[in-house]
């Protein structure tokens, strides 16, 4: 008699196989994690979420003085206090989303070598809680835009629209490159000391503290692999009005951003069924 | 043929021993690259053979092959690093098989170590819903379930603390209760009744009973402790260096785990025992012979003589053993005290020849633990030393016609007969 299961267990899964569907079953649970994230990164705090506003004012700030005052590196013809805090609160976002998926399975080894739950789903809760902290700066970022708009010093342009394109793409690629760091941080801790002065160098190579402008042409086109660079030049061109949107680099930057993942997750497959022996 | 609820066919899983890889990705790199171009692995051992993979291989489960049908509840019983904890493991998907499959109808609710996903700082009612959705439970179901696992929980008025502030009973009360009520085809458990009173314990252990015979529900339960398993389960494997030795009925399978687990033998040296830290060793016990004659079996009533060697390592004058008897389902038996007692000076030996009397016991293999320890002034007992499975008997009936006792129910210890003092017939 041939019996059926709903589930079989097999040592290896397939390389394509990406549980997709199991994920959406799971889909309370990621926005339980998210709750959960939230919740209890201002547990025991006063100001609470306030610090997600007060942290990027601040660095704004610092960087408005030293790198737009003394350093001269921001744009001409907009405010260099916009300039910096939009090119802030995006890397921002990018940046912690980074680091915080590259921790995954080692920050969660407690939770993970207990109980089964599609291990992406902490990844992804990861970059979505985090969501929840860019639409507070964002809200900031919106206030301050109006005030200097009022004033005739800002032209946004329609490309404002395309924020939730760039904020996808933002979590794709912080995804991708997130889970390729904690894939190998299972059996290589090395790694887990890169990331912070890595993503550091990152955003030197990503026109965040410094105009694209400063830039040598003939540069160009290595610069513009880097698929930040795009994102944050879009966000510009959009809110700021400065420059102009330049759609082949903007492909190439999504093209970039979809093999990262794609590899990623390939990674991530490879590595989740058994990383609990070597973690 | 019933229907199947569970299937683990050929599994395996491999360990490696020591640290695994080089531990930094430059030594694996090194290695890598070094036995790509056919030269000697750098980071070898010296003399080490080079086609051997660095670290040695150990197979925590070898070649398993279990099939559970529904409704069932199955125990798991072995010794530490038995495997037991691994197979859990595996079919809660924790980790994956080295080789083979498994296979399995419907959900897993696994309780391996409850309230892993609690989080300190949310509320009871927080972590409900999140330790429910781990187990793959949708909020909708429990929101339906809500209710239930707090009147279960009996947590009604803390439900809406922070768990941080639970006691470990409260807090193991709650996760069991969300886990339990999972609808889920099968349910796992790794000893987490340890921790709840006997209470609830009770309460668990009927709930669990429940949903295996009246729900139809599979459970497999992992334990150490041996009336817990009665209880509770209809079949039992027992494992033994990752390979099922026994898969059958839960006395058996209880007497076969209890059987491995100590040896019996005509004379003991206890150079090598483990001692607790706890003991001041005054006296320390060196070894034990059983002068009974090896050849006859002991009844039940016979006097076993034991000659017993122990080392004064300091000078007492109060000095008492007793026998702590041990039977095979790990249940104690009762207690034997030597009343006199025993003098010595710092540096002597002492040779003892012990009359040990059977009569109260019943039949069946025991474990001795002998005792020794001091009375101070106050009438408390210090230890002095204790071993452990010195000696193991095991005794016969002492007539084939007396009736099979029953220890299950009965007990290990036979009293003495009660008397009729008087019958009249009315």
């Amino acid at each position: 008699m041939e019996e059926k299961f709903t589930t079989v267990i097999v040592p290896k899964s397939k390389w394509l196989d990406f549980h997709l569907k199991e994920v959406w079953k799971y889909r309370d649970l990621v926005l339980l994690f998210v709750k959960r994230n939230f919740v209890s990164q201002y547990k025991q705090t006063i100001l609470g979420p306030l610090w997600a506003i007060i942290q990027p004012l601040l660095t704004t700030v610092v960087f408005t003085v030293v790198f737009g005052r003394l350093a001269g590196l921001a744009a001409e013809g907009v405010p260099s206090f916009l300039f910096f805090m939009s090119g802030n609160i995006a890397w921002a976002y990018f940046s912690s989303c980074l680091t915080q998926t590259a921790n995954t399975f080692t920050g969660n080894a407690g939770i993970l070598g207990k109980v089964y739950f599609p291990r992406i789903v902490m990844p992804i809760s990861t970059v979505l809680t985090n969501l929840i902290s860019f639409a507070i700066q964002f809200v900031m970022f919106l206030v301050f835009l109006a005030i200097y708009w009022i004033r005739g010093a800002v032209h946004p342009t329609p490309y404002a629209l395309m924020i939730p394109l760039l904020l996808v793409q933002m979590a794709m690629l912080s995804l991708g490159v997130g889970i390729i760091i904690s894939s190998l941080t299972t059996k290589y801790r090395d790694l887990k000391m890169l990331v912070g002065f890595g993503v550091q160098l990152w955003m030197y190579g990503t026109p965040v503290a410094y105009d694209i402008g400063i830039i040598p042409q003939k540069f160009m086109g290595i610069y513009m692999l880097n698929p930040m660079t795009p994102i944050i030049n879009t966000f510009r061109t959009a809110f700021l009005g400065l420059g102009s949107f330049d759609l082949v680099y903007y492909l190439i930057s999504w093209g970039v951003t979809l093999v990262i993942l794609f590899f990623g997750l390939l990674l991530f497959n490879r590595v989740e069924k058994t990383f609990m022996d070597t973690v | 043929m019933d229907e199947l609820a569970i299937k683990i066919e050929h599994v395996s899983k491999e360990y490696r021993l020591g640290a695994i890889g080089g531990g930094t990705l430059r030594g694996d790199l090194q290695t890598w690259w070094a036995r790509k171009r056919g030269k000697e692995d750098p980071n070898a051992k010296i003399g080490a053979r080079t086609d051997v993979k660095v670290g040695e291989h150990f197979l925590a489960l070898d070649d398993i092959n279990i099939e559970v049908k529904k409704g069932e509840a199955l125990g798991i019983i072995g010794h530490n690093g038995a495997g037991k904890s691994t197979l859990l493991k595996l079919l809660s998907r924790v980790t994956a098989p080295t080789s083979g499959t498994i296979s399995y109808n419907g959900r897993i609710a696994s309780m391996l170590e409850v309230g892993t996903g609690f989080h300190p700082e949310l509320t009871g009612r927080e972590n409900v819903y999140m330790n429910g959705a781990i187990l793959g439970m949708s909020k909708a179901e429990i929101d339906r379930k809500f209710d239930q696992i707090v009147e279960f929980a009996e947590m009604r008025r803390f439900i809406d603390t922070p768990v941080k502030r639970y006691s470990s009973g409260m807090y193991v009360k709650l996760a069991f209760a969300v886990a339990a009520h999972l609808d889920s085809e099968i349910m796992v458990m790794d000893e987490v009744l340890a921790v709840g009173d006997m209470k609830f314990q009770q309460k668990c252990l009927g709930k669990m009973g429940d949903a295996a015979n009246n729900d139809g529900r599979t459970v497999l339960y992992v334990s150490h402790n041996m009336s817990t398993i009665r209880q509770l389960c209809t079949r039992c494997i027992v494992l033994d260096h990752g390979k099922v030795v026994f898969d059958g009925d839960t006395e058996t399978a209880i007497d076969i785990y209890a059987d491995s687990q100590q040896k019996m033998d005509y004379h003991y040296d206890f150079s090598g025992q483990p001692r607790s830290m706890l003991k001041n060793r005054k006296l320390e016990f060196v070894s034990m012979d059983v002068l009974t004659d090896p050849s006859k079996p002991i009844a039940v009533g016979d006097h076993v003589k034991l000659k017993l060697l122990c080392r004064a390592n300091e000078t007492f004058s109060n000095m008492y053993l007793r026998f702590e008897i041990v039977a095979a389902d790990n249940t104690v038996a009762g207690t034997m005290f030597e009343g006199m007692p025993l003098v010595a000076n710092a540096g002597q030996k002492l040779e003892l020849v012990l009359d040990v009397d059977t009569e109260h016991l019943v039949p069946g293999k025991y474990r001795f633990d002998l005792l020794a320890f001091e009375r101070n002034e106050f009438g408390n007992q210090d230890w002095c030393d204790r071993v452990s499975g010195a000696p193991v008997l095991e005794l016969r009936k002492k007539d084939d016609r007396d009736l099979d006792w029953l220890a299950q129910w009965w007990g290990h210890t036979h009293f003495t007969d009660f008397k009729v003092d008087s019958i009249h017939l009315l």
